[in-house]
């Protein structure tokens, strides 16, 4: 079949994104975590072009530039720039150790693949099977947010969860409409945008970033 | 025509308050782009009413009855509520807590906000009704945490990740739904069209719309605030500035209930079976019952509304969740009713809090005796909002109830006692903030409280008497329900 090559690179790069997802669970510095969510975002946007040129989709080709425009480049350099000006690598203590982290992960990721099964057996794309992969790397993105006190590192989990979405999307459907995707990315940039103004708010009112001085709001 | 006038209106107006920056005339300003957007929402009304549902752009947006009711309230309570703000945020400015470039924000982005809802309530396209809903999150962040305090940020912080993580779920069930519809449709921008999708909705995959729906409510429930994905909304309302608070509660909510209900509509017609409206039934109760028990407890008067809000959006829940012509019928009313009686309420708090200097409601004593109408506001409002005849509330409320005695029995208990306790613990707390002895001075700038007496003189109109060409409306509206 001509499709088996590109097909075997995409599958490759879908235990790529995996593998990263868990090296982001366990990464411990912030410029760590902004250099993984990057080579996230390059796996993301090659697989997608890899799809897009064994397939014919041709809008799929935007999404992958898209990808690569927003979330290997801008993004990355922006957050770069903010540790640097913020002054915030310093060790990220998450909430849990490490190996407990680890331990829930393979079960979200044994969870996801259950699942997905159903969905993939309908899907009638070639790439269907990655489809368990993508929602392990949205629930795993998810972990990562959960056991995360610092707010730079909130962000990237909550970016590497679109990056899941957005991996199932592609997985499950070819992608979505090219309208939908453009709209996507552009709350993506706002927010990120947004982002980067709030961070220095906080930064100036509480002199850090750790969100544990944020937790006074609660049910007496 | 009107139609493009009313995205146009509020999307220029944010554009050009961000370049005019605050001048003396930008609350002005403000107001008369919201009146122009009012203007747009008559004409397009006046139309849908004369002219049936219609599509226009070629499919990609949609107006009928449903939307178009929301579409109507969306931009007048937008109105009254700028209205509200320009001496509320005036005497802020001179209380210190805002300045020139916040104001700038501030209305640049109330302007975008409003356009915002409105494309999420006329978009076709169940994609772009997700890039909406975040896109009214987004411009509404920063005024959460207008005033820079600890609480503010914190307030906002949660506000935007719990909303994007909830709406991140939205967007997997939105996905999931162009899975199911592209097997029928094809693939491209045609098989998101909500309109393409009700047509072929008993030929979709129902698991997969099943699995969708759940992602759906999940998600766009977080913004509307349904137990237990509740958290950020008593933060975001307490700590943002009041009209932001009014225009959160008594319009986002409402966007966010409209986004699951359409929804719905599809899954209903592709599984056949209750399962969707039994998940409504289900968090909009939970949310009535631990709102309700959570009011008794909160010491700041706008976080009190807040939670007052959750409960009013789980009784709407609920009700739409039954299903069937009363109860959607009920659920339009309700959500009517709350989204102009809540936003007066905030209206008086706002003043009331700026007098007193303080949002606890210890703190705030007497209102009647130095400025009646903010204390008549507050109180009229906190009467209608329980639910007392003969304002509206009382008659959306009566209907959800006997709706829920007939076809479920089992709910009542839960529901009335819920709507007791709020009851006693608001009216309880309001009443010494209106009554009561007290020495606050005069506010500098007199209160703009015309908006709060004509939202309140509306709901008491529809509480004696709804114009039976409303009423025809809202069965219509109804109707489109699956009712």
């Amino acid at each position: 079949m001509a499709t088996t090559y590109p097909l075997q690179i995409v599958n490759l790069l879908a235990a790529i994104l995996l593998l990263i997802s868990f090296a982001m669970l366990s990464q411990r510095r912030v410029v760590g975590l902004v250099t993984l969510f990057a080579w996230q975002g390059a796996a993301l946007a090659s697989s997608t072009a890899i799809i897009a040129w064994s397939t014919g989709q041709h809008h799929l080709y935007y999404s992958a530039g898209l990808t690569l425009l927003l979330k290997v480049i801008a993004m990355p350099w922006f957050f770069y720039r903010l540790v640097r000006k913020l002054d915030i690598n310093r060790d990220v203590e998450p909430m849990l150790n490490n190996t407990a982290t680890m331990l829930i992960g393979i079960a979200l990721v044994i969870f996801a693949f259950n699942l997905a099964l159903p969905i993939s057996q309908m899907a009638g794309t070639v790439t269907r099977s990655t489809l368990g992969v993508a929602m392990a790397c949205v629930l795993l993105a998810f972990l990562m947010m959960i056991t995360r006190t610092k707010a730079l590192p909130q962000v990237i989990g909550f970016l590497a969860m679109e990056n899941g979405l957005f991996f199932a999307a592609t997985s499950a459907t070819y992608g979505m409409p090219l309208v939908v995707e453009l709209g996507v990315a552009l709350d993506v940039l706002v927010g990120v945008f947004v982002l980067g103004i709030f961070f220095f708010q906080i930064r100036e009112t509480f002199d850090s970033l750790d969100l544990k001085h944020m937790e006074k709001l609660r049910e007496k | 025509m009107e139609f493009y006038w009313l995205l146009g209106i509020p999307l220029a107006g944010g554009v050009f308050l961000a370049l005019w920056g605050n001048r003396g005339s930008a609350p002005e300003i403000n107001a008369g782009f919201s009146f122009l957007t009012l203007l747009a929402a008559a004409a397009l009304t006046a139309r849908v009413i004369a002219q049936g549902p219609m599509e226009l752009s070629d499919g990609w947006f949609f107006v009928d009855s449903f939307n178009v009711f929301l579409v109507a309230l969306t931009a007048f309570v937008a109105f009254t509520t700028s209205l509200f703000s320009r001496p509320y945020m005036r005497i802020e400015k001179e209380h210190g807590r805002l300045n020139d470039a916040r104001l700038r924000l501030y209305h640049a982005s109330y302007q975008i906000f409003i356009a915002a809802m409105l494309l999420a309530l006329t978009t076709n396209n169940m994609g772009i009704l997700w890039v909406s809903m975040e896109g009214a999150t987004l411009a509404t962040v920063l005024l959460v945490s207008l005033y820079r305090t600890p609480a503010a940020l914190e307030a906002a912080w949660k506000y935007f990740i719990l909303c994007g993580v909830g709406i991140a779920q939205a967007l997997f069930g939105t996905v999931l739904l162009y899975f199911a519809a592209e097997k029928v449709l094809g693939a491209g921008g045609g098989a998101l069209l909500w309109t393409h999708l009700n047509a072929v909705k008993a030929q979709l995959e129902p698991t997969v719309l099943q699995l969708a729906f759940v992602f759906l409510l999940v998600g766009y429930g977080t913004k509307v605030g349904l137990a237990p994905l509740h958290s950020w909304l008593p933060d975001a309302h307490a700590e943002g500035p009041t009209p932001v608070s009014a225009v959160l509660s008594g319009l986002l909510l409402n966007v966010a209930l409209y986004a699951v209900m359409r929804s719905k509509v599809l899954v209903d017609g592709a599984l056949g079976t209750s399962m969707a409206g039994n998940l409504m039934m289900g968090f909009g109760l939970l949310s009535v019952v631990l709102a309700a028990f959570l009011i008794k407890r909160q010491t700041d008067v706008k976080r009190m509304f807040a939670y007052s809000s959750i409960e009013h959006m789980g009784l709407v829940t609920f009700a739409f969740g039954m299903g069937g012509p009363v109860a959607s019928f009920a659920g339009l009313l309700h959500m009517t009713m709350h989204s102009l009686t809540k936003s007066a309420i905030f209206f008086a708090v706002g003043h009331a809090t700026q007098k007193a200097g303080t949002q606890l409601m210890d703190g705030i004593r007497g209102l009647i005796k130095t400025n009646p109408t903010i204390g008549w506001g507050l109180m009229l409002g906190t009467i209608a909002i329980l639910g007392v005849p003969p304002f509206g509330v009382f008659a959306s409320e009566f209907l959800i109830i006997t709706t829920a005695m007939h076809e479920h029995a089992w709910a009542t208990p839960f529901l009335l006692i819920a709507l007791g306790v709020a009851f006693a613990s608001v009216f309880g707390k309001v009443q010494p903030m209106v009554f009561g002895e007290t020495e606050l001075p005069q506010l500098p700038h007199q209160p703009a409280l015309a908006p709060v007496f004509l939202h309140l003189a509306l709901v008491l109109m529809l509480g004696l008497f709804i114009p039976p060409y409303l009423a025809e409306w809202y069965r219509q509206a109804a109707h489109l329900l699956g009712g």
